[in-house]
């Protein structure tokens, strides 16, 4: 539509369907929206039939008192409506954005290509359509979300069966992957931030989705409010970006920004800056991370879905996709790299010692999410993807097994009406006798996050790992760059150490997790354990497909100059460096804008050594859990002391950052609100205006009058005189007089 | 007669409700509401085809222009530009939903609480509408009075003392606007020999730059009380908390935006240098910041929930004053916007809590709990409200946002950085309610034997939700018809503002601007 963008057709790639991979999962919303509402019709609610002319309000009192509503059992239907419905539209969508991917890979680089469809705020210079934007790290993005979606959507089917909220469950999850989709495929930042927003809402309802626990409620709250922090910098940033380019739309805003702004400038960082504030709060860094192992109040596939395989990774995409404005600021880059480095030891220590099955692995993501923050912030944004790419097929398999293991406990308590924690793995141990499949996927999917070879985790972090001793050396740009008067391969040093120990602490917690788990004997007790089982077909294919995934998905992207890593060239999917290859295009400005403004940027080397480091740190995390911890010897919840060694309770209660929290900001801005609300407000300025009231009545004449109860007379006398007054004025008087 | 190409359209706006409450006072008691549906629906389906008819590059249309106190120069004078069309067509919208919301919670006097209701209606077109500075004066203080009878009549335990309180301040702000209409009245009268109380001549009208700041004072007293703007903010909650639901529904979705719309209508125009002086500019976006965060954060712990909303309704028009003091096109259409999504969302939060009270009697937040257990529908509304209310991408409080903030960063990039911490504090005063309100446990016995939404009640929700929706999604054709009457306003408040005649000089030449003013017609 003349926007100086590239038309789809002349590059050679027409996308397919492309609206209809976004609305597919609206539809699914809409559908399983008003199956949910038809469903909970089935309640009886005793007032409910009552015709509307009756008063409710006058009715009620002298209703006899009901005792709890018992649910009449809905039909079928609102069952296997959303059963096909929630899982057909995102399978649907992944063939649709399967196909976009051949068509794309057919079609060269001539990308991205931009589908408008209608104008949505133009108002005097800012023109922000609602258009989709199609490259090759959006179309990636869109094959992970509907891909791992529809994989999480039909593990739903038999996680959450029984549940009287199943079709208002599938509802909010369609509407989840709506917004993802709006997220990564949205053309301009604004349009992002409505995916960015709208992804926050499904998160925070789908937390909450078992509302009446107080503590799933809270929990969802303090995600949205936490995350609003984080918009708060998308915001700004966004508010920079219009001030200096004026423009919001991404094509125009890569293609003017290193022309119109500085190098290494104020604005540049600034902008920077705010949107990485944004990104913290969504993908879970320090400052902002203290919502997301609260997030894992919710069903266990959301955590898989939206709390570790796409959502969280949203702060990365941000990054990548404005790698431009990343490129041209090297100290902002490295407050990246750094935070994500320091996010990815600290969140690891804490997995150490969590017993609660999800939190260890909540905590493991914020750390995982901390390897991809380090990797972007030091310019490997390849690198960042990739790994981005690999945690969501592990680390979603980790969650739904996690569900299983969930699952089997639920019903293995529930049959005696245990109390106990079905979360707790003091309460597990031994499990893979009953959960073979489950165990094995798990297994597979922790060498992977361990960085054993070949499964896919190693690939990706040994990415990470070696980019950042490269950084180190100085080869590559970001180490031109500078933080706080200290170079950036200083920087970068740390930044290698950091995650070189957070990798070791990685396998190290994940070994913990598998052996207190399958491990040892079972701890969940002598009548409950017979009810223990492996999980369904629904429930156990997508393990298996994922931990297919999971052991091959790193050979997408195999660095055929690294030693060691290019053993595997051979077996690469798509050849060598494909995934480099293929992002290169979105990579590429980035690229070239340190090209041209970082002189000394020398050509990367690639020793051995790093590699061999990394897989022994992997191989050496495991061992060590394996060797040190006695999973025969632990007590079950309850019986088994809290750690004693103060080190120990510091991990164990997260470093105490909630705590801080709360007193530091929480209190102090409720105090302050409260002081506002009742001196401030209702005394000083409420008081003023009484005071000045009172003073003028007692001024007055009709001051004794206007006391309450004369009031009404006052204004009569309002309303007449104003009548009068009207009458006169236009002349009544004279007629009447006349007349 | 072309009903829509004429004056005839407003006229009808304005006087047919006041017909429909003499109706629906001499009907018997049973049949009043109905009469006023019925009014309410004929209102808004006339009103409804406006939004086609009008023509964006026609400037101000439907004019009439007829004396009615010739001798005072008073005029019939109306007229609708992009600015007040929609203040205009919100006013219709709301009519039949408020007498909907009232159906079943007025049972006491009924015929003279829809007569009131819909008297209201014809003093706030009146003032949307009105190019005659006597008429406009008219309107904007004979809407005081069936307000004022709204809440003092209808209302709850003190609402007499909000009544008063609402009554007095807000009559006594506009007082000195009455003077300094009156004081431009005689200057005109002194430069030109003509009596008139136009608007349009008023705009003409050289002042030196003292004048303008005083006046300018007298007429943003008048406003900056009806936003109202942070200090003068402490009628409304008083006001709200009493008012019957159909009171808080008109006092936030319109009445607040007579003030808003005086300032764009009248003190901008009128007094340009003063106006956009960066003192007063910078004392008038201060005060919208601070009113934005304060008031976030002293709603955030208001144990009643419809004094929580009054407050938020502080911070939200705060966020309009920031848009129109940030004097660009973003900014003012952003604060336009906001106006109608503020008059679409806050509604829709009293509807309901004027539902939720009809069912428990109770408007504090602790008397409720896990309603989404009991009453699903109604919380889904709730929740809905509640998120378009703090601005969730998608709904019409988003764009409207947005746009002000984008527009104040342009000009004044630290206070816009302050006011945009608005978007943290209103979670943090909006989601705890919610929760305490709709989820947790549902523990108490009378919260589980309420009923969900009726037909009625969902009548007036949908058409709620499907407006904030289109605005969020597609604000195209609202921003198309606002945007020539916004760039027009900066263009001659820009040009204004150049124009400040010298101390002495009492000639009666013309600056350039009200010449312009005189081609275009």
């Amino acid at each position: 539509m003349g926007d100086g963008i590239v038309n789809g057709a002349a590059a050679g790639f027409s996308p397919f369907l492309l609206g209809w991979i976004v609305l597919l999962p609206l539809i699914g919303f809409l559908v399983n929206g008003a199956v949910a509402i038809a469903a909970r019709r089935y309640k009886p609610v005793p007032l409910a039939a009552a015709s509307e002319e009756e008063d409710v309000a006058h009715r009620h009192e002298e209703h006899p008192a009901t005792p709890e509503p018992i649910p009449a059992t809905p039909p079928a239907w609102t069952k296997s409506l959303p059963t096909f419905v929630a899982p057909g539209v995102i399978a649907l969508a992944f063939a649709i954005a399967l196909v976009n991917f051949f068509r794309m890979l057919g079609a060269g680089d001539a990308l991205p290509v931009i589908e408008r469809y209608w104008s949505w705020m133009p108002v005097g210079d800012l023109q922000v359509d609602v258009a989709f934007q199609l490259d090759q790290l959006s179309m990636l993005m869109t094959l992970i979300i509907t891909g791992v979606g529809a994989l999480i959507h039909v593990f739903s089917v038999g996680y959450m069966k029984k549940d009287e909220g199943y079709a208002r469950y599938f509802a909010y999850l369609n509407l989840f992957v709506f917004f993802m989709l709006i997220l990564v495929l949205g053309s301009s930042f604004p349009l992002m931030f409505v995916g960015w927003e709208g992804v926050g809402l499904c998160s925070y309802l789908l937390i909450g989705f078992w509302f009446r626990e107080k503590a799933n409620a809270d929990a969802g709250k303090k995600a949205f409010i936490v995350n609003r922090i984080g918009d708060f910098g998308f915001l700004i940033a966004m508010f920079l970006i219009f001030a200096h380019l004026g423009t919001l739309n991404f094509v125009e805003v890569f293609a003017a920004a290193p022309e119109q702004l500085a190098f290494g400038g104020a604005v540049v960082t600034a902008i920077c800056l705010f949107l990485f504030l944004g990104a913290t709060g969504k993908s879970a860094q320090i400052p902002l991370f203290v919502w997301l192992p609260d997030a894992m109040a919710g069903p266990t596939p959301v955590s898989a879905l939206i709390h570790a395989a796409t959502m969280v990774t949203a702060g990365v995409y941000l990054i990548v996709r404005s790698s431009v404005l990343f490129a041209m600021a090297p100290s902002a880059s490295l407050v990246v790299g750094l935070i994500g480095a320091l996010t990815a030891i600290f969140a690891a220590t804490i997995a150490l010692k969590q017993w609660d099955i999800k939190k260890v692995l909540a905590y493991s993501t914020v750390s995982q999410l901390g390897f991809m923050f380090a990797a972007v912030g030091i310019g490997a944004y390849v690198a960042g993807v990739f790994h981005l790419m690999t945690h969501a097929f592990f680390k979603a398999l980790l969650f739904l097994g996690a569900g299983a293991v969930i699952h089997a406990m639920h019903s293995a308590l529930h049959a005696t009406h245990s109390p106990r924690d079905a979360q707790d793995m003091r309460n597990m141990g031994g499990m893979r006798r009953w959960m073979p499949w489950t165990f094995g996927t798990m297994g597979v999917a922790t060498l992977a996050i361990a960085g054993i070879p070949p499964f896919s985790g190693f690939f990706s972090k040994d990415e990470i790992l070696g980019y950042a001793w490269s950084g180190a050396r100085g080869e590559l740009p970001i180490s031109q760059g500078s933080l706080f008067g200290v170079g950036g391969e200083v920087w970068m040093l740390l930044i290698g150490v950091l995650l070189a120990a957070a990798a070791l602490l990685t396998a190290f917690y994940m070994g913990r997790m598998m052996l207190y788990t399958f491990f040892g004997p079972n701890r969940t007790g002598e009548a409950e354990s017979p009810h223990l089982h492996e999980v369904g077909a629904s429930m156990k294919w997508p393990l298996v497909v994922l931990g297919v995934l999971s052991l091959i998905g790193g050979l997408f992207q195999v660095e055929a100059d690294v030693p060691i890593v290019n053993w595997f060239a051979a077996v690469a999917i798509g050849g060598p460096d494909a995934l480099y290859n293929f992002l290169a295009p979105v990579t590429a400005p980035a690229a070239a804008v340190m090209a041209q403004n970082i002189p000394a940027a020398t050509v990367a080397t690639h020793p051995a050594w790093p590699v061999l480091l990394a897989i022994v740190i992997g191989a050496g995390g495991l061992l060590l859990a394996w060797y040190l911890l006695k999973p025969a010897a632990l007590g079950v919840e309850g019986e088994e002391p809290d750690y004693r060694r103060a080190w120990e309770r510091i991990l164990h209660d997260k470093w105490y950052v909630d705590e801080a929290y709360d007193r530091g900001v929480v209190r102090p801005v409720v105090a302050l609100s409260g002081f506002f609300a009742r001196v401030l407000d209702r005394r000083l300025i409420d008081g003023t205006v009484d005071w000045m009231g009172r003073a003028a009545q007692s001024v007055g004449m009709v001051g004794a009058r206007v006391q309450s109860g004369h009031v009404n007379t006052y204004a009569f006398v309002l309303v007449v005189g104003a009548v009068l007054a009207l009458f006169w004025f236009s002349g009544g008087f004279a007629w009447l007089a006349a007349s | 007669m072309d009903f829509y190409g004429s004056h005839w359209v407003l006229t009808f706006l304005i006087f047919f409700p006041l017909a429909g409450a003499v109706v629906a006072a001499l009907v018997p008691e049973r049949l009043a509401r109905s009469v006023a549906l019925g009014v309410g629906v004929i209102e808004l389906l006339v009103a409804l085809p406006l939004f086609w008819t009008f023509d964006p590059a026609a400037g101000m249309q439907n004019r009439i222009d007829v004396p009615w106190m010739a001798d005072w120069g008073i005029g019939y004078r109306l007229g609708l530009d992009g600015i007040s069309l929609f203040m205009v067509l919100l006013t219709a919208f709301l009519l039949p939903l408020t007498v909907l919301g009232s159906w079943s919670y007025i049972r006491d006097r009924q015929r003279a609480f829809y007569a009131m209701l819909l008297g209201l209606t014809t003093g706030v077109v009146g003032v949307f509408v009105a190019l005659d500075m006597f008429l406009f004066y008219v309107f904007w203080e004979i809407m005081l009075i069936p307000m004022y009878f709204l809440v003092g009549v209808w209302g709850g335990k003190e609402r007499i003392y909000a009544a008063v309180k609402f009554f007095l301040y807000t009559a006594f702000g506009s007082l000195l606007m009455l003077v300094a209409i009156l004081y431009l009245y005689f200057k005109a009268q002194g430069l030109t020999g003509e009596a008139t109380f136009a608007y349009e001549a008023f705009l003409a009208l050289p002042l030196t730059f003292t004048e303008q700041a005083l006046l300018f004072a007298g007429f943003a007293l008048a406003f900056a009380i009806k936003v109202p703007i942070f200090p003068f903010h402490t009628w409304l909650p008083h006001a709200h908390v009493q008012a019957p639901t159909a009171g808080s529904v008109v006092l936030a979705g319109v009445l607040l935006k007579m003030g808003t719309y005086g300032f764009l209508r009248f003190a901008l125009p009128l007094f340009p240098a003063a106006a956009l002086n960066e003192t007063t500019v910078l004392i008038f976006m201060s005060l919208a910041v601070i009113g934005i965060v304060y008031t976030a954060m002293v709603a955030a712990v208001q144990p009643n929930a419809k004094r929580l909303v009054a407050y938020t309704s502080v911070a939200h028009l705060g966020f309009a004053i920031l848009g129109i003091f940030a004097f660009n096109l973003q900014g003012i259409q952003g604060a336009l916007l906001l106006m109608i999504a503020h008059g679409l969302s806050t509604p829709m939060l009293f509807f309901l809590l004027g539902m939720m009270y009809e069912r428990r009697h109770t408007y504090e937040i602790a008397d409720y709990g896990g309603l989404a257990a009991s009453v699903p529908i109604l919380s889904a509304m709730l929740v809905f409200a509640a998120l378009a209310t703090i601005g969730l991408p998608g709904t019409s409080g988003f764009v409207s946002e947005f746009l002000v903030l984008l527009g104040a960063f342009q000009t004044h990039p630290y206070l816009a950085l302050i006011a945009a911490t608005g978007v943290i504090f209103a979670a943090y005063y909006m989601l705890p309610p919610l929760q305490r309100i709709v989820f947790n446990a549902l523990d108490r016995k009378e919260n589980r034997v309420i009923p969900d939404l009726n037909r009625r009640e969902l009548t007036i929700l949908v058409p709620l939700v499907a407006l904030i929706i289109w605005i969020g999604v597609y604000p195209r054709p609202v921003l198309d018809r606002m945007e020539p009457a916004v760039s027009q306003l900066i263009h001659q408040v820009e040009g204004g503002r150049m124009v400040v005649a010298p101390p002495t000089d009492h000639a009666a030449e013309r600056p350039p601007v009200a010449a312009a003013d005189e081609e275009r017609r």
